[in-house]
């Protein structure tokens, strides 16, 4: 029989640290698992966004506005052979709006590693290569898998780049509200009494202003002058400085529920001084909680972002970010004529959805029976 | 003598399984136990064995992703207007109106029983009104004639009290006078005094017992504690690992019990009569998780009796439903 | 020789109560209790919930701060500290000597250190070597009955029993004078709460330590305890060794806690006398003797005059003003 294939496994179990019995949990959650791909493919595409990018996302070009998204064609004549086809414009006799046909004269082929616009990868090593693209050629003569805007850029570059920004905001925002929160909420649980009340009351005031005219005030305030990357960290800590209350009470309470653990007194009891128990008892307990906490509070520092971009509260262009890309859809006549603008809602679903599965998963490994 | 009085709830061959992704447990594995009017039936055993899920089983409680997979739970068996409750819907009408009605359900934690937002009155009276037809100013009377009868003083003030303004005593109290509310047949209750401190536990015990003798209802009393067993119980059943493993009579199973697994448990209860320092005999390991059962019989393992190469592979023989025995293979030759 | 004398112990806690969290009134969790522990004895300390036995217990241990009282703590023979006043600080190093044995073997384990550190940590605390502390886990974990491979697994891979083996392990390490039992078996299952009684019976005969033995269970106690003092809403009522008090209990809420406990016997059926009433609330304590609205041999001056626990008998002693009139019913 297979004692000894028992035995390996419920030794594998025994010796399994609370990390891996987290993880075999959370491998059990199926909809977290792909969440956590998609997240994870989501994060890939920040990293590589400019050599994932077709065209310049700031190239405009009055020639090739409102281009309908195309397909890529894989075969030609039975034969492997990747291309689309070219365009032309043609110009409705009537109303003289500039539509556009597929010109069945031309195909444009498809290449990969094509050099296009310079930028530098992963912000250090300057390149120009692409993924994919075309040949240079006419100006119409491009890929637009979603599509192009009224200045004529090409959808798909621009929602791989916004990606870039979205996404990276979010992370920077929790980051710093993380800090914020395990700061101030560390105290809070820590040391209670009057600094514990206090530390509350101000996170209730903070809680119970309305965030919208707070962003209005408080995004009014930034100056004209700064540039994108300056409004870029003044967002970000906008949308921070409402946050951290979230993961402040996350953490009090676990600090709170854990000082009173029995296993913490017995630390305690066998003398260990205050730095230890917190260090080596406290915070390794709700590390998963915090991991957890910053899963769901991520996809709302997105949202937050992309609604005051939208809102123009946030970053404005020549930033690209999805809210931002989805200020164009703001107008119905243009929403009329191009509806493939609204391209950009469709990460913004999924990303939330995925981080919002993810958050509970990782919730739920992380304290089965909470 | 058991077969003289009227059975009201047969139990048979009652099989639970736990399904998960990491594989099917069978939680329960065949118990088959019979409810006598007028008689207390109680079920002991260790964490695990299944005393409390069979009586959830009963009352068809078991929640995903626990399923009763085969075995029967007829209510009047034999009688023209049995009913097999395991075939009807669990969350049906016709399970609520035994659930309540014609069965009534006592808890450990009575809170759980009761809501906190609602009075104690409130709650009697609707759990009074929907299993009888009484109008509502009928309902409070009644309501208000079980709370004195389960001996809470001031009845009539104590209906508006909320749960949370009781003590744990009084709850279970209350929670007592809501299971007889629609004045059942069938009590069942699970480890009722449990949560309780003894001077209160030893007035509980006695209210279920005068109830249970005054209106001659069939109690099936789930209980960890043998000492609760030896005052309450008028046969019992001893489970171990979802099994029954030795039914009896009280007095029989305390004076000569058949199980190994029953006399170790028996000898390993603290004696308020003991020696000072004096050890207790134990049972060595502890009650393996269900997901681990042992191959043949379940207590083999820790069984000082056990015979080799027979107890590790072969099951024993089930006990029938109120035939005294034990399923063990030195009982089975006597009994 | 006494390990440990509490003298007038008195803990309360405020109510609360408002957004500013105004004190309005204060709970007498544990009122004007003493009692001594000798060398290698055994003290049980029983009562209904909510009496103060656990509060007690944390004051001992000064998880809590008492509010007034002494509590004198000989470490080693020649030495006494009053540990009520100490801070914090100077705590510390006197730790080791006083250990807990925890009621729930889930929660007094850290889920994230494996068995050895967890036994291993008032060690390294105490700043023993690392190769010492190897050899000194692997001899508790035989001390303990559990095998040495349990060292590298962590806490999930093990059943309630062996969890408490592992608690007791670390309450050992140090080797304390003084061990705080806090309702050491009550978690656990009949069968496997008979093993950890037994090992801790062993292990007093071994090591020679002197316990504080917390519990509700009045089996449980009879087997562990040299010496039992029952408490009720807050103050010990009477004092007395176990064979005693059992046999002849000289406090009429004792007389009603033997009396309630089931007996594992059909036979002694029916003829049990019910304790009549609830436990008092400890926030609103009855005038007098707190246990007269419930006593059956309560007179008028019990409803007014405060028992002292006095001597009645060589080594007996209780809280009730007619403890030497009455005769009252133990188990035998």
């Amino acid at each position: 029989m297979s004692v000894t294939a028992t035995t390996t496994s419920e030794e594998r179990f025994a010796q399994a640290t609370q990390l891996q019995l987290t993880w075999w949990r959370f491998c059990r959650h199926r909809l977290a698992l792909i969440s956590l791909g998609v997240v994870a493919f989501f994060y890939l595409i920040v990293i590589f966004a400019d050599f994932l990018a077709i065209a310049d996302p700031h190239a405009t070009d009055a020639r090739r506005s409102f281009i309908p998204p195309q397909g890529i064609s894989l075969f030609d004549d039975g034969a492997w052979r990747p291309h689309v086809s070219g365009l032309k414009g043609v110009r409705d006799p009537k109303t003289f709006k500039l539509a556009y046909a597929p010109d069945p004269t031309r195909k444009v082929p498809v290449q990969m590693f094509v050099h296009g616009y310079a930028y530098n990868l992963f912000g250090l090593i300057p390149t120009d290569l692409h993924l994919f693209g075309t040949e240079k050629g006419q100006a119409i003569d491009g890929i637009f898998l979603m599509g192009t805007d009224q200045l004529g850029r090409d959808l798909f570059s621009r929602l791989v780049v916004a990606t870039r920004i979205s996404l990276s905001i979010g992370l920077a925002g929790v980051a710093f509200s993380l800090m914020l929160g395990i700061l101030l909420g560390g105290i809070s649980g820590l040391y209670g009494g009057v600094v514990d009340t206090v530390i509350q009351r101000l996170i209730e005031v903070v809680r119970s202003i309305p965030t919208i005219p707070l962003w209005m005030g408080l995004a009014a305030a930034l100056p004209n002058t700064w540039s994108v990357t300056q409004v870029y960290f003044a967002i970000t800590l906008i949308i921070s400085l409402v946050s951290w209350t979230e993961l402040a009470r996350v953490v009090r309470g676990r600090f709170l529920a854990l000082r009173e653990e029995d296993f913490v007194i017995a630390a305690e009891l066998a003398g260990a001084s205050q730095l230890r128990i917190i260090l080596r008892h406290m915070l390794p307990s709700f590390a998963s909680h915090v991991i957890a906490a910053v899963s769901l509070a991520l996809p709302v520092m997105i949202v937050s972002e992309t609604s005051l971009s939208f809102l123009g509260l946030g970053l404005r262009p020549p930033a690209i970010s999805w809210g931002i890309l989805l200020q164009d859809a703001q107008n119905v006549q243009v929403l009329a004529g191009a509806p493939w603008l609204l391209c950009a809602a469709i990460p913004v679903i999924i990303v939330i959805l995925a981080f919002n599965f993810l958050g509970d998963g990782l919730r739920d490994a992380a304290d089965p029976y909470g | 003598m058991v077969d003289a009085q009227r059975h009201v709830l047969s139990v048979r061959d009652l099989v639970v399984d736990f399904v998960q992704d990491t594989g099917t447990t069978r939680a329960l594995d065949g118990v088959s136990l019979d409810l006598h009017a007028g008689r207390v039936l109680g079920v002991v055993g260790e964490s695990g064995c299944g005393k409390s899920l069979t009586a959830r089983a009963i009352l068809r409680l078991v929640d995903r992703p626990g399923r009763i997979v085969s075995g029967q739970v007829l209510l009047d068996p034999g009688a023209p207007r049995q009913q097999e409750l395991t075939a009807l819907d669990p969350k049906g009408e016709a399970v609520r109106a035994v659930r309540g009605g014609r069965i009534g359900l006592i808890f450990q934690e009575p809170m759980s029983a009761l809501s906190m937002h609602y009075t104690i009155g409130n709650q009697i009276i609707e759990a009074i009104r929907a299993h009888g037809g009484l109008g509502k100013a009928a309902a409070r009377d009644r309501a208000i004639a079980l709370l004195n009868e389960v001996g809470i003083p001031r009845p009539e003030t104590r209906i508006d009290a909320y749960p949370f303004q009781l003590s744990g005593g009084l709850r279970q109290r209350v929670g007592i006078a809501l299971a007889l509310a629609a004045d059942p047949e069938i009590l069942i209750a699970d480890e009722p005094t449990t949560a309780l401190d003894v001077t209160t536990q030893a007035q509980i015990l006695a209210l279920l017992r005068r109830l249970q003798r005054t209106k001659a209802m069939a109690l099936m009393l789930i209980t960890h504690d043998m000492g609760v067993i030896a005052q309450m119980a008028d046969d019992v059943a001893v489970m171990y690992l979802g099994k029954v493993v030795e039914f009896a009579p009280v007095q029989q199973l305390f004076a000569a019990p058949r199980h190994p697994y029953t006399r170790a448990l028996l000898r390993s209860v603290p004696n308020i009569r003991a020696v000072p320092r004096e050890r207790l005999a134990t049972i060595g390991g502890a009650v393996p998780h269900p997901e681990s059962r042992p191959t043949g019989c379940a207590f083999h393992p820790r069984c000082p009796e056990v015979i080799a190469g027979r107890c590790a592979i072969e099951m024993p023989p089930s006990l029938l439903p109120d035939q005294e025995g034990a399923s063990c293979f030195h009982a089975a030759v006597g009994a | 020789m006494t390990v440990l004398t509490v003298d007038r112990l008195s803990k309360s806690f405020p109510i609360k109560s408002g957004l500013l969290q105004r004190e309005t009134g204060r709970v007498r969790a544990v009122q004007d209790v003493s009692f001594s522990i000798a060398h290698g004895e055994t003290l049980a300390l029983v009562g209904e919930s909510g009496c103060g036995k656990t509060t007690v217990a944390r004051c001992i241990l000064r998880a809590l701060p008492p509010t007034s009282g002494a509590i004198h703590f000989s470490p080693q023979p020649g030495t006494t500290i009053d540990l009520a006043p100490l801070s914090r600080k100077s705590l510390r190093p006197l730790r080791r000597h006083i250990q807990m044995i925890f009621q729930d073997p889930y929660a007094s384990l850290n889920p994230r250190m494996m068995v050895g550190d967890i036994i291993a940590e008032p060690l390294l605390v105490a700043g023993v070597p690392a190769t010492q502390r190897l050899a000194r886990v692997r001899e508790l974990l035989e001390l303990v009955g559990l095998p040495p491979a349990a060292r590298t697994r962590f806490p999930h891979a093990f059943s309630g029993g062996q969890r408490q083996r592992i608690g007791i392990a670390r309450a050992l390490a140090l080797d304390p004078t003084l061990v705080v039992a806090d309702e050491p078996v009550s978690a656990l299952d009949v069968s496997v709460q008979a093993q950890i009684i037994n090992l801790l019976l062993e292990l007093q005969d071994r090591l020679g330590l002197s316990m504080l033995f917390v519990a509700h269970d009045l089996g449980v106690v009879r087997h562990v305890s040299d010496r039992v003092a029952v408490m009720y809403v807050g103050r010990i009522v009477e004092v007395a060794p176990t064979t005693s008090l059992y046999g002849r209990p000289r406090h009429p809420y004792t007389e009603a806690l033997l009396a309630a406990v089931p007996k594992a016997d059909p036979t002694l059926r029916d003829g049990a006398v019910v304790p009549r009433g609830e436990v008092a609330d400890p926030a609103n304590p009855p005038p007098g003797c707190a246990f007269h609205p419930r006593c059956p041999h309560a007179v008028d001056r019990c409803r007014v005059e405060l028992p002292a626990l006095r001597e009645v008998a060589p080594g007996n002693f209780s809280a009730c003003h007619r403890a030497e009139e009455l005769r009252l019913a133990g188990v035998v």
